[in-house]
């Protein structure tokens, strides 16, 4: 059967069961568009701009495990996606991207709307392809969902010219095919996991540093099963919050810049980590230099490159955290008891806990943390999912969210991408129809890509908007009050924020106002109940910050804030320090 | 420390932009590439030569195995490896001294590709050691243009057990 390259791209879309494509249309991809026309089992999002197809498209993959796919237009379409490609890059995505180019008879000679897209997105994307003959096509496309969804997946583009989606070919699908010069390793070396077995039993001070790489294998029943069988404390990155259950009484939240103090304090004094699934991103190790510098190190990674990339690591093992983990957990098994007694670590863990747990003080104006945690309440025991923003209504998400599923909270990790909390939220709510999607969000984040109401309104996602109203970009300001002696200069909003519940109004959406500590509870539980879209305006105190806070080029235990009772002018908890100092003596560092 | 890698990669477009983005963006320096197609016409061996420790080193090993095109990487152990570069030196070259800078290049069987009235054209081919050494005696005469190609090696031979 001879079919264009279009509908040959459709045909084989449906191939890998693509059920949701986000996209925007244009000159280049008008024969694609054609070919969607007809086309009965995927259901096209029309998103308001491009850089959110590629969100929307992450959400989905994020909230779901599949791969996600978006299509856009040659030129600026192309160009507007960046972002979102740069953003699954970074936080590991299985994404597809279907790009229209300009005629390969014109490639090259800067014709109307030509952008040099595989050029662009070279370091962004896991790979990408150019196809300049369509009897490839197929071949392209299922490699490309081979490459995003295998090994450390990332987001895959193809860059498809006008002429060669109008083109003619015989249509056959391929098989499962083998990449030459691509073979992730997915089992780990015998030797070393026994090594790690032995390292675990021995241990008398462990923790497990747990990432993104857990819910990407779909290892949290291992991660657990783990924890659980030698009794050992797990931290998370920013990536791996889901991964292990926020309610467990092994869990620690997370560590880093704005990590809990006990899981920083944990960090510094264990004499093992268990680094699963992490790239050890500074903003989870602060400096490295002086990062746990007492615990031999065994990291388990998919990509090679990951280890000893910014930390020397002692035991590495190259594989599949989730088999990595299995064949770790029948190790441990093999040795013979009893092991290090971990009494004494858990009771000073404990002690950290008591005395710094996560706290603010709500007063009569409305704190944003008490609109997390109600939010967490409310939604975590069930099937949910909570985006964010970037900033602080992001941080506080992460500290004061109680999450314990996996795929239930996603967010902007390795590019801190704002705008990234509402796009997401879409692309979550499409994939997971009957989850309660929450968007955690900054006013500034939202106004990035406020036009995305639009795609809620038409699409009628019973999506729930909250913004922390703060009126300032909350974190830079934080930092400008830190580190810039309070010289707050252009993070301002107060002029020229919309109002948002008009806004709302203007898409058709709901929209209401909270300024009442009273009514945030029964505002959010009526949305929940509601089942519509609805953006929810929270007027909270203005010049909040969230702490604790690891200052730049410090070290994750020299924390400001976060010490209940004390003023915030005595950031540094002075007696902890002469404490702690004992067990790592100051200068000593990791070589 | 200086490294010779031997990288075998597919024969696509765009491949040689690909390693070179990678070198530039993670901050890797090269000191020299060298490319061309090897016996089978679908695959390219690129000849990388690179100044870097260690952990430097295995973190560009790393990387360039991530890049889908790249099939096969050597760290040639310079002992173990034969490494040539051409280089094409165009010298300012008067009738009377004429003689004497021929005399040079035949001793270090370099050959003149090109006369004209005023200059001699030699190439030579050879490792980097004697490369420097035509080039700093040809130096005085007056170096007017000067093009080498970049290290290419090849790892030596296995010379059969008796
Ligand atoms: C696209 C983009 N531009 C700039 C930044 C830098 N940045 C990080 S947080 C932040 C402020 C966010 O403000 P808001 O959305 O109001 O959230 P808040 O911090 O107040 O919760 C800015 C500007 C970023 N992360 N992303």
């Amino acid at each position: 059967m001879r079919i264009t390259g279009a509908e040959a791209l459709i045909k084989s879309l449906e191939m890998e069961g693509v059920e949701v494509l986000f996209g925007y249309p244009g000159g280049m991809v008008l024969p694609i568009y054609d070919a969607l026309y007809d086309c009965k089992t995927i259901r096209h999002v029309l998103v308001r701009h491009e850089q959110c197809a590629g969100h929307a498209a992450d959400g989905y993959a994020r909230a779901t495990g599949k791969v996600g796919v978006c299509l856009v237009t040659s030129g600026p379409g192309a160009t507007n996606l960046v972002t979102g490609l740069a953003n699954a890059f970074m936080d590991s995505v299985p994404m597809v991207a279907i790009t229209g180019q300009v005629a390969t008879t014109v490639l090259g000679t800067d014709a109307f709307q030509e952008a040099d897209v595989t050029g662009i997105t070279l370091p962004i994307t896991k790979h990408n392809f150019l196809v300049k003959d369509v009897s490839l096509l197929p071949t392209i496309i299922r490699q490309a969902f081979q490459l995003a969804g295998s090994g450390r997946p990332g987001p895959v583009l193809i860059d498809i010219p006008i002429d060669v989606a109008r083109a003619e070919i015989d249509f056959k699908y391929p098989d499962a095919m083998t990449i030459p010069g691509y073979k992730p390793t997915y089992k780990g070396h015998a030797k070393q996991i026994k090594e790690a077995a032995k390292l675990i039993t021995q241990a008398k001070k462990p923790i497990i540093y747990a990432g993104g790489g857990i819910p990407k294998s779909e290892a949290w029943e291992e991660l657990r099963a783990l924890a659980e069988m030698v009794q050992i404390p797990v931290t998370t990155t920013l990536m791996g919050k889901g991964a292990f259950p926020d309610s467990h009484e092994l869990a620690l939240g997370m560590l880093g810049m704005h990590g809990t103090r006990y899981a920083n304090y944990a960090i510094m004094d264990s004499d093992l980590i268990l680094a699963l699934g992490v790239r050890f991103d500074d903003r989870a190790t602060g400096k490295v230099s002086a990062f746990a510098p007492h615990a031999k190190i065994v990291h388990v990674d998919i990509d090679p490159a990951e280890i000893g990339k910014n930390v020397a690591v002692d035991l590495p093992i190259v594989g599949d955290v989730k088999i990595v983990i299995k064949d770790m957990i029948a190790a441990v098994h093999k040795i013979e008891g009893p092991y290090a007694d971990k009494s004494a670590w858990h009771a000073k863990i404990n002690g950290w806990k008591e005395r710094y747990p996560l706290h603010y003080h709500q007063e009569d104006v409305i704190k944003p943390q008490y609109i997390i945690e109600k939010i967490s309440e409310l939604t975590r025991d069930r099937d949910s999912v909570i985006t964010t923003g970037v900033g602080q209504n992001q941080m506080w998400s992460a500290l004061f969210c109680g999450v314990d599923r996996p795929r239930s909270f996603l967010s902007s990790g390795g590019l801190g991408t704002m705008g990234f909390g509402l796009p997401a939220a879409i692309g979550a709510q499409l994939g997971r129809p009957d989850a309660v999607v929450v968007d955690i969000d900054g006013d500034g984040c939202v106004q990035m890509v406020s036009q995305e109401l639009a795609t809620i309104a038409a699409e009628k996602l019973p999506v729930i908007v909250a913004i922390l109203n703060n009126r300032y970009l909350g974190n830079v300001r934080q930092w400008q009050e830190l580190f810039y002696n309070h010289r707050y200069s252009s993070v301002d909003l107060d002029v020229g924020t919309p109002d948002f519940v008009k806004l709302a109004d203007a898409y058709g959406i709901k929209g209401v106002r909270v300024t009442e500590v009273a009514d945030v509870e029964t505002t959010l539980r009526a949305a929940i109940e509601a089942r519509e879209p609805i953006v929810i305006d929270f007027m909270v105190a203005r010049e909040e910050n969230i702490y604790p806070m690891v200052a730049p080029g410090s070290s994750i235990d020299e924390m400001l804030g976060g010490i209940p009772g004390a003023p915030l002018s005595q950031m540094l908890d002075e007696e902890e320090e002469v404490e702690e100092n004992e067990a790592y003596p100051v200068g000593s560092s990791r070589e | 420390m200086k490294h010779i890698l031997s990288v075998l990669v597919e024969n696509k477009a765009g491949v040689l932009a690909r390693v070179s983005g990678l070198f530039s963006r993670r901050g890797f320096n090269i000191d020299s590439l060298a490319v061309g197609p090897t016996e089978n016409p679908d695959i390219s061996r690129m000849t990388i030569v690179v100044d870097a420790d260690e952990t430097r080193l295995e973190q560009i090993t790393k990387q360039l195995h991530k890049l889908v095109n790249v099939l096969k990487i050597s760290d040639l152990d310079p002992k173990e490896t034969v490494t040539r570069e051409l280089v094409l030196i165009k010298v300012n070259a008067n009738p009377n001294i004429r003689a004497e800078i021929i005399e040079t290049a035949s001793i270090f069987r370099a050959n003149i590709i090109d006369v004209s009235k005023s200059t001699l054209t030699i190439e030579i081919t050879g490792t980097s050691d004697k490369i420097q050494a035509l080039e700093d005696l040809l130096r005085p005469y007056g170096i007017k243009e000067l093009v080498r190609t970049g290290k290419i090696a090849l790892a030596r031979g296995k010379i059969a057990e008796a």
